[in-house]
């Protein structure tokens, strides 16, 4: 019905439940006043009685339709609001959690996809909550106290309905088993045409480029089509198990109001009964029928939490340690036979690598793509932990260290660096958020970075970052360097600090590299061989073969 | 309103099949109607203790309405659903076919991914157009005006305040549903902006973030952003939740209404008592033609939105276009020359200036520069994606503009970083590029690419799939697919565009090595910031990055 995780986790949601219970039993008692004041009014009225003598019902009945209303109006708006407090609760755990314990576990992509998730979700979650959970406690409780007050008033009508009403859930399991493997189908071949669709625009201008653009759009038409055919095949047979469960209600309907019938003209059973219990009638099936519009209606929701808590209960990684970590200025920093593999995956990125960076020692890490050069420099973060081997700092475990005591001792530069949204003095400044506006130059200086500023229109004031200027990913990069040279920490990893400069920009990178941070300890991860020249030392990692995806599939 | 009409248009739905499709579900809630009224009917009249006998055609009308309703129901859902996917595959085509001419330089989409896969996104959206926007309203009036006219035949005034009921809560209703969805989405839509990108942000960023240790102040942002938009939501639940129940409200008060005048008209004698009940049952289940209703206007404003966006972009009409009167197709061994090209994108600055560059064959040009001086746009202008604002392109000395766009094409074979890999197999891969080439010819394109040994090593071979942009190969597989494609094109000009990004440089400098031995006598364009390959080069031509504004 609902996943038990989400009940547990969030607040919101056992709130709601509570509510959504209470008001389900409001609801079924107005259900039958209605059927009776309904009843009422009209059989008195087919005895002759005038206008006035039925006022009071007739303003009951107004009544009692305006409770209905409210009631309806409070499950979705207690709904609508818990799907606005869940989602939120849930938005901000996951991003706590993530940045507490696994910061570098998404890649953009993703991080798009889970930030869409966690913020428009909310219209998928209101179905769930303000339409689907309603419909859940009015099917239980609706048909329930139907049948209780038809039984009061005829034994045999209750029968009717007690013997129509399993069949419906009855027929409906029948039917759903037959075609739940074809609709699971149907809906894959669904997302794969969107994909197929998707991929096709994507690749237009390759396609373009090929002379194969025209030609695509038969394709289109034509897949589109036989999926058409193929879906109007399974559906015939989907649909009927909402056509089931609508001939159980309406056949019902007919052979209560028929039974009753032939009871009334014997005598057996007087007008009022048997308008209330045809009133009530219809009422019994259509929770039912409801709940299983809003189930599929409802998929969406249900998918979208389950997404989010998948993403939360992402096993974390140990707590940070307590200690206070030495000074990479004062002790050297170790990998001791380091080994690391990603969680559910096969091979292993790095295995038993040894590394030293001895005090105020430049080393340049080499080695072919995907040796794992990258995956040291997230380890040294305390971004993940290694599977086997430790890491030290002056011989103590930094897993024992304190992370953001760590951190603050490091400065980086990603492979692919990030440009938040604000000035580009607000950037550099990431590095180090008191430094004074000549600090901030004199980074840019030698980062390579001051020149191209200066000319930007509003120079270290101009917004860059999402929305902001565009800049290049050479000027990205200097941008990003020239926060790790602001920032004064003994520690300086350097991942391809010259990917997408030009040589004058990498030259000007290297001195720096060489001269300016002189003193303190630099890990320098290069494919470069100008670059390998400014170290002091070069340590090539041969690195364990990494297996395409494919290759780790078949084994 | 016209928006309206020409989405409709595109959808192409045949006005027949709209037509079956709504006679059969205002059938399906006439049925619903008349069975309630017909037991209602068959009650009152069995109060007279009639003879049983008298009662017949009224059991078989009920019978019949019971049967009759959900296989109606039926249908109607059959033909609907064939509508909605009729409709979506002639979306899809038909907006790929007027995007076709426009991609890359006309679409933001591909500078920015999420904008192409909300295009995208927002085509799919357009198959509710049926079943959500033009069949319900449809199916409400034509059953509603049924349910009218049978109260009248018995008495007017009932049915008056039926069709008042009706209107208010099949017209005024879901127009408040509709107002209070477009308001509410109208003022969530900044929230939901600001903290999509400030999450988006938090989390591309954290590596960073976390290890400058500056990762609290960014979470102070979107706890703020988030605290915002949930007051909204929670505010908006206010109204938005109003349209289900105000149709409760309506419903009752007009069965109460009807009711009241039915018990009127009996006690005055204009009505016979046998139809006070049922008058009130036919009220009663008349609202199930409008109970969808509110819902349907509640995705209206998104749906509407959706469609003007995908209308909006095809109706941009294509920069590039072919001539009247097109020159035949260039020679082979045609040279192609930049002659003093200015261009770039919409009011922007232009990305080239005064620009000049020669190929032919068996000559090989590596063009440097930094990221964003213009790389790219060399190559869209040889494709003639993009026209020059000044100068020209040639080929064989006349303007490219003179020929057909496919002949142009048909000179180049791109091998780009850019260059798309298709979520289907290395065979469908390759024969992108021509689509007749036997399995022979595609292991020689292969083995030119050093790709041969190791797509003979896997199981499936050819018929490997290679998963979504090529996610199942590495980088450097992925690069030499895109080039035994270009190889296979067998274009007398070879556009490489940073063909060893991402590589080592041993990797790097031999997979440059094979390139070029593979491109024989083909002209070679070499787009690259990598030493590798240069010094085999005849010619390098440098691109100063633009002048910066201000």
């Amino acid at each position: 019905m609902i996943d038990r995780r989400l009940v547990r986790r969030a607040g919101a949601v056992r709130a709601l439940l509570a509510v959504d219970a209470a008001l389900g039993i409001l609801a079924a008692l107005l259900v039958l006043a209605q059927a009776v004041l309904l009843a009422r009014v009209a059989a008195r009225g087919f005895e002759g009685a005038a206008l006035n003598e039925l006022t009071l019902p007739l303003v009951l009945l107004v009544a009692v339709a305006a409770c209905r209303g409210l009631a309806a109006w409070a499950f979705e708006v207690v709904g609508r609001r818990a799907a606005a407090t869940t989602l939120s609760e849930l938005r901000l755990d996951l991003v706590e959690r993530r940045l507490r314990d696994r910061p570098a576990a998404l890649d953009g992509a993703e991080s798009a996809e889970v930030a869409t998730v966690a913020v428009g979700g909310v219209d998928a979650l209101e179905v769930t909550f303000a339409r689907y959970l309603p419909q859940v406690v009015l099917a239980l409780v609706v048909p329930v106290a139907v049948l209780a007050l038809v039984a009061s008033i005829d034994l045999l009508s209750a029968g009717i309905m007690l013997l129509t009403l399993p069949l419906v859930p009855v027929f409906m399991w029948l039917v759903g088993r037959y075609t739940e493997r074809r609709t699971r189908r149907r809906w894959e071949a669904l997302r794969l045409l969107a994909a197929h669709f998707l991929d096709v625009v994507r690749g237009l201008p390759t396609l373009r480029a090929f002379n194969r653009g025209k030609a695509q759009a038969e394709q289109i038409a034509r897949v589109g089509d036989e999926y058409r055919r193929a879906t109007m095949g399974t559906l015939r047979v989907a649909f009927l198990s909402g056509t089931v469960l609508e001939l159980a209600a309406t056949l019902g309907i007919a052979l209560v109001a028929v039974t009753v019938g032939v009871r009334l003209v014997e005598g057996g059973l007087g007008l009022e009964a048997g308008l209330t219990v045809l009133v009530l009638a219809p009422e019994l099936y259509l929770p039912l029928r409801n709940l299983a519009a809003q189930f599929h209606a409802s998929a969406d929701g249900r998918a979208v939490g389950e997404r989010l808590l998948e993403l939360a209960e992402d096993a974390g990684a140990r707590p940070s340690g307590t200690l206070t970590p030495p000074s990479p200025r004062d002790a050297p920093v170790r990998l001791e036979g380091v080994s690391f593999s990603y969680p559910g995956r096969d091979g292993e990125v790095i295995a038993g690598v040894d590394l030293e960076l001895e005090r105020g020692e430049t080393v340049a890490l080499t080695g072919p793509s995907g040796a794992g050069k990258s995956t040291i420099a997230a380890l040294l973060l305390l971004f993940a932990e290694p599977t086997a081997g430790r890491l030290t700092c002056g011989g103590i475990d930094l897993a024992e260290c304190d992370a953001a005591a760590w951190r603050a001792q490091v400065a980086w530069v990603p492979q692919r660096p990030t440009l938040f949204r604000g000035t580009v003095a607000d950037n550099i400044r990431l590095g180090d958020p008191v430094a004074t506006d000549d600090a901030v130059q004199e980074a840019a200086v030698l980062a390579g970075a001051d020149a191209f500023v200066r000319a930007l229109p509003r120079g270290y004031k101009t917004l860059v970052g999402d929305g902001g200027r565009p800049l290049s990913a050479g000027q990205v990069r200097r941008v990003a360097l020239a926060r790790a040279f602001l920032r004064d920490a003994p520690l300086l990893i350097l991942d391809e600090p010259t990917a997408d400069l030009d040589p004058a920009g990498a030259d000007l990178v290297g001195r720096t590299v060489e001269r300016v941070l002189s003193g303190r300890t630099v890990l320098l991860i290069t494919h470069r061989g100008e670059l390998e020249t400014r170290a002091d030392r070069v340590v090539r990692l041969a690195g364990v073969r990494a297996l395409a995806p494919w290759e780790a599939a078949t084994r | 309103m016209s928006a309206v009409f020409r989405l409709f248009e595109l959808a192409g739905i045949p006005g027949r099949r709209v037509a079956v499709a709504v006679v059969l579900g205002a059938l399906a809630v006439v049925f619903g109607i008349g069975l309630m009224t017909s037991a209602g009917y068959l009650i009152s009249r069995a109060a007279e203790q009639p003879p049983i006998l008298s009662l017949t055609v009224t059991i078989v009308a009920v019978r019949f309405f019971g049967l009759a309703r959900p296989l109606t129901r039926y249908l109607e859902r059959i033909v609907s659903h064939d509508l909605a996917l009729r409709s979506l595959a002639r979306i899809r085509s038909r907006f790929y076919e007027r995007i076709e001419p426009l991609a890359p330089a006309q679409l933001e989409g591909y500078r920015r991914g999420e904008l192409l896969n909300r295009m995208v996104g927002d085509v799919d959206a357009l198959q509710g157009l049926y079943p959500r926007a033009l069949g319900p309203p449809l199916v409400a009036v034509l059953a509603a005006a049924g349910a009218v006219a049978a109260a009248a035949t018995v008495l007017p005034s009932a049915a008056a305040v039926l069709a008042i009921g009706l209107f208010v809560g099949g017209v005024v209703v879901p127009l408040f549903a509709w107002s209070a969805a477009r308001s509410a989405g109208r003022r969530q839509a900044v929230a939901r902006g600001e903290l999509t990108a400030d999450l988006i942000e938090l989390l591309r960023g954290a590596p960073e973030l976390v290890a400058f240790g500056r990762e609290q102040d960014t979470l102070a942002r979107v706890r703020a952003a988030d605290a915002e938009l949930v007051r909204l939501g929670r505010r908006d639940a206010l109204a938005g939740a109003a349209a289900d129940a105000l149709l409760l409200l309506i419903a009752g008060a007009t069965v109460a209404g009807v009711l009241a005048l039915a018990v009127d008209a009996h006690s005055a004698g204009t009505l016979d008592r046998v139809l006070v009940a049922a008058l009130a049952l036919l009220a009663l289940a008349s609202f199930d033609a409008v109970v969808p209703l509110p819902a349907g206007a509640r995705e209206a404003p998104g749906l509407l939105a959706a469609g003007r966006r995908v209308l909006e972009t095809m109706e941009r009409k294509p920069l590039v276009c072919d001539p009247a009167e097109p020159h035949p197709g260039p020679p082979r061994r045609a040279p192609v020359e930049l002659v003093g090209v200015t261009a770039g994108y919409s009011d922007e600055e232009p990305v080239l200036r005064g620009f000049a560059l020669r190929l032919e064959a068996g000559r090989r040009v590596a063009l440097v520069g930094p990221s964003g001086a213009g790389k790219t746009t060399v190559t869209n202008l040889l494709l003639r994606f993009l026209d020059p604002v000044e100068g020209r392109v040639t080929i064989a000395g006349h303007d490219v503009r003179e020929y057909r766009q496919e002949d142009v094409r048909a000179m180049f074979a791109l091998a780009g970083q850019d260059a798309h890999v298709f979520d289907s197999t290395i065979r469908e891969n390759l024969r992108l590029a021509r689509p007749d080439a036997g399995d022979a010819e595609l292991w020689a394109a292969l083995q030119r690419a050093r790709l041969a040994d190791w797509a003979a090593s896997l199981p499936a071979g050819l018929d490997t799939p290679v998963g979504e942009e090529g996610t199942m190969l590495s980088g450097g597989q992925r690069q030499r697919l895109v080039l035994a494609r270009a190889l296979l094109a067998d274009a007398p000009v070879l556009l490489l565009d940073e063909p060893t990004a991402h590589l080592d440089p041993p990797t790097a400098q031999a997979m440059i090595d094979d390139v070029l031995v593979a491109a024989g006598e083909r002209a070679v364009l070499l787009i690259t910031h990598r030493p590798e390959g240069l010094d085999q080069m005849d010619e390098i031509v440098s691109l100063p990055l633009p002048v910066p504004r201000g």
